[in-house]
């Protein structure tokens, strides 16, 4: 199988629906000309011409709503925010417009969209550039939420979110775009709602998506070592939720350590624990604990930096104390 | 430097300058050049990271403009914060210790680049949000306003900001409550890889000022006595008349748009970048200053060593100076509250 990256299998996602469906199209700041500001649009303008691949002006909020619009009258739109921290501009659209106007319309216009690009922390970019938005939209009621943690699902999570007739928020990552992985030739669909098991371990579930799951999979293997085995369980989609695949992990291994990038309270976690105590009360052997970004802005230091965000040695902590190890 | 304006005359003929003046701004202007270049430098050996936007090609802007400021009046600007962090008088030191992550950076370690700040200096803080603080500048103008007195606020933004909701309304407010703020458009002519033509509806961008009734104006931003004049004539209109303005200031950057991009490429020729390169506020203040006899080689030289120097002992000052103590990674989120 093609080992492509995280921005290419995107691309390809992009190339593949707009061929498929004329009216899909992309818009966004330094989407066409630019190929992309993390070049995810690379080709796309010479291929579909400046009609379907638009360069706006600095105007979230402006283009947002040129999305929503073109959606009510038959386009389906991709909105790229150059990152999720420029798209709080145009929350007003993606929550009060896209989100509700079926609703509102008492079912008369849906809304064939897809809100996407990077979330979250890189590199010393500090306080305004390095938030995690998802437990935000994650919160609103007619909205999807999707977060790949792999080239894989980011294409065929791509491809399904182009297809939804709903408003589909995307989160990708600035750290994942050259992150490689398989991808097969050819068409497939990963359909959203659906949690993947990244990887079989009875001791422990490992819940977690997006950029975390890397960081997971290296804690599982870290963990091995030791003759620990984790299940790593990728949601994919934080909305709707996989309630399913999290029940059947938490009640084989009875023990679950929630993985997220964001802040902690009212985070993606604080759902998941809400969920194992509801349905798998029974099953619990320990208390859930999770980890997650310092209850502060990011700071620019290197070193603060590095404290401030979940890793390696604070997700191991984390697992050996929900199985009693320490 | 620009502290000392104090007792600038006030009407239009502000910007007028004497030979000391000329020797401070070109002054000003190498040691931003310099310091501009040691970050290109420290960047590429990963001292300074994250996003980091240089200055190089538009000091003419800021040094035009915070040298007709009072100590007393405010600074706001974007991301692209060194060189008028410089010019406002926060030092070599503190700025490039900010660059490198340490405890004596202007914020301790806790911005870098893109959010300069200094209370001592009436420096309000490089922003990284495109458009987020031109609402912010009005409020600086509105507590002026309410409080009296004849303080101004320099509102410092890109070209690219226009095109964003936040310019039409903080600039309407300011225009329909008179608020004494001076909107200084850094019109460089690309936001990222976006040409001015591509973005706007007009390109004239200071007539957007009409939508607001605000007084307007463009000036060339490669020739800081011009700024100064311009700004001089802002100023006037916002301590006398407690007037806003909207100042298009055309200018170019040398670089790229950040650290991270290319100088040039698929949105500008090198040939284009030669052309604007040609007119470099330095060397337009330097001949100007060499037609009037007050500069020859050998004192641009000497100036450039002493330049020189203060950015190297700025570059010193940071590498000894120690990272942020883990626990500052708690602190600053909420004041302890003394009322
Ligand atoms: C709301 C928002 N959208 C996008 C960005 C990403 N971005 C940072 S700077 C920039 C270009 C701004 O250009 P301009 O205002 O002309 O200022 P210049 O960089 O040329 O000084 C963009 C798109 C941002 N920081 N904020
Ligand atoms: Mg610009």
């Amino acid at each position: 199988m093609p080992i492509i990256t995280y921005r290419d299998a995107l691309n390809q996602a992009l190339r593949e629906e707009m061929q498929r469906d004329d009216r899909v199209f992309l818009m966004g700041e330094e989407v066409a000309v630019y190929q992309g500001a993390y070049k995810v649009s690379k080709g796309l303008l010479q291929e579909f011409g400046e009609m379907r691949v638009v360069d706006t002006p600095i105007t979230e909020l402006g283009f947002a709503g040129v999305g929503v619009g073109a959606a009510m009258v038959g386009l389906r739109p991709v909105i790229e925010f150059m990152t999720w921290n420029f798209a709080l501009l145009a929350i007003d659209q993606v929550v009060n417009a896209a989100a509700k106007m079926l609703y509102m319309s008492g079912g008369q216009y849906p809304m064939p969209m897809v809100f996407r690009g990077p979330n979250g922390a890189a590199l010393q970019l500090s306080a305004q550039h390095s938030q995690a938005w998802e437990s935000w939209l994650a919160h609103i009621p007619g909205l999807k939420v999707v977060s790949p943690g792999t080239p894989y699902d980011a294409k065929g999570l791509l491809k399904a979110a182009i297809r939804d007739d709903n408003p589909v928020v995307f989160f990708e990552g600035e750290m994942m775009y050259n992150h490689k992985g398989e991808v097969p030739d050819g068409e497939y669909i990963v359909p959203i709602g659906k949690a993947d098991l990244k990887r079989e371990g009875a001791h422990c579930t490992l819940v977690t998506y997006g950029k975390s799951v890397p960081l997971a999979l290296q804690v599982a293997d870290t963990m091995a070592k030791d003759g620990i085995e984790l299940d790593v369980l990728d949601l994919r989609t934080i909305r709707p939720l996989d309630t399913e695949a999290l029940a059947t992990s938490v009640r084989k291994t009875n023990r679950v350590v929630v993985l997220e990038e964001g802040w902690e309270f009212c985070g993606v976690g604080a759902q998941i624990v809400d969920y194992c105590q509801r349905d798998c009360f029974d099953d619990l052997d320990a208390p859930v604990v999770r980890v997650h970004q310092a209850d502060v802005p990011m700071p620019y230091a290197k070193n603060i930096e590095k404290a401030a965000k979940p890793d390696l040695a604070k997700t191991v902590a984390a697992v050996r104390k929900v199985m009693y190890l320490d | 430097m620009a502290k000392k304006k104090a007792d600038a005359p006030a009407g239009s003929t502000a910007g007028a300058t004497d030979p000391s003046t000329r020797a401070e701004l070109l002054r000003s202007m190498l040691l931003q050049r310099r310091f501009e270049e040691r970050c290109a430098e420290a960047y590429a050996l990963g001292r300074i990271g994250g996003f980091c936007h240089l200055y190089i090609g538009q000091e003419a802007c800021g040094t035009g403009v915070i040298s007709m400021l009072r100590p007393d009046d405010y600074v706001i600007t974007t991301y692209r914060d060194h060189g008028q962090a410089l010019a406002r008088g926060i030092t070599p030191r503190a700025v490039m210790a900010e660059l490198f992550g340490r405890s004596d950076g202007c914020v301790r370690g806790k911005g870098g680049s893109m959010h300069l700040f200094d209370r001592a200096t009436n420096f309000l803080g490089g922003h990284g949000i495109v458009g987020g603080h031109v609402p912010i500048g009005t409020g600086v103008g509105f507590a002026i306003k309410y409080r009296g007195g004849d303080q101004a606020c320099a509102c410092f933004m890109g070209e690219s900001v226009v095109n964003t909701g936040a310019f039409h309304e903080a600039l309407n407010m300011a225009g329909l409550w008179k608020l004494p703020v001076v909107y200084i458009i850094e019109n460089n002519r690309y936001g990222m890889g976006t040409a001015l033509e591509r973005a706007s509806a007009i390109h004239d961008i200071y007539q957007r000022g009409a939508a607001y009734d605000m007084p307007r104006g463009v000036v060339d931003g490669q020739d800081v006595l011009a700024v100064r004049q311009a700004m001089g004539e802002a100023l006037h209109r916002a301590r006398t008349e407690s007037m806003p303005t909207l100042l298009e200031v055309r200018t170019y950057r040398f670089m790229g748009h950040s650290m991270s991009d290319a100088v040039s490429g698929t949105y500008r020729s090198k040939q284009e970048l030669e052309e604007y390169m040609q007119r470099d506020p330095i060397n337009v203040l330097r001949q100007h200053m060499e037609s009037l006899g007050e500069i020859d080689d050998a004192r641009m030289a000497a100036m450039d060593d002493e330049v020189r120097a203060v950015v190297q002992d700025a570059w010193d000052f940071a590498e000894a100076s120690p990272e942020p103590a883990l626990e500052s990674l708690y602190e600053d989120v909420l004041v302890e509250t003394t009322t």
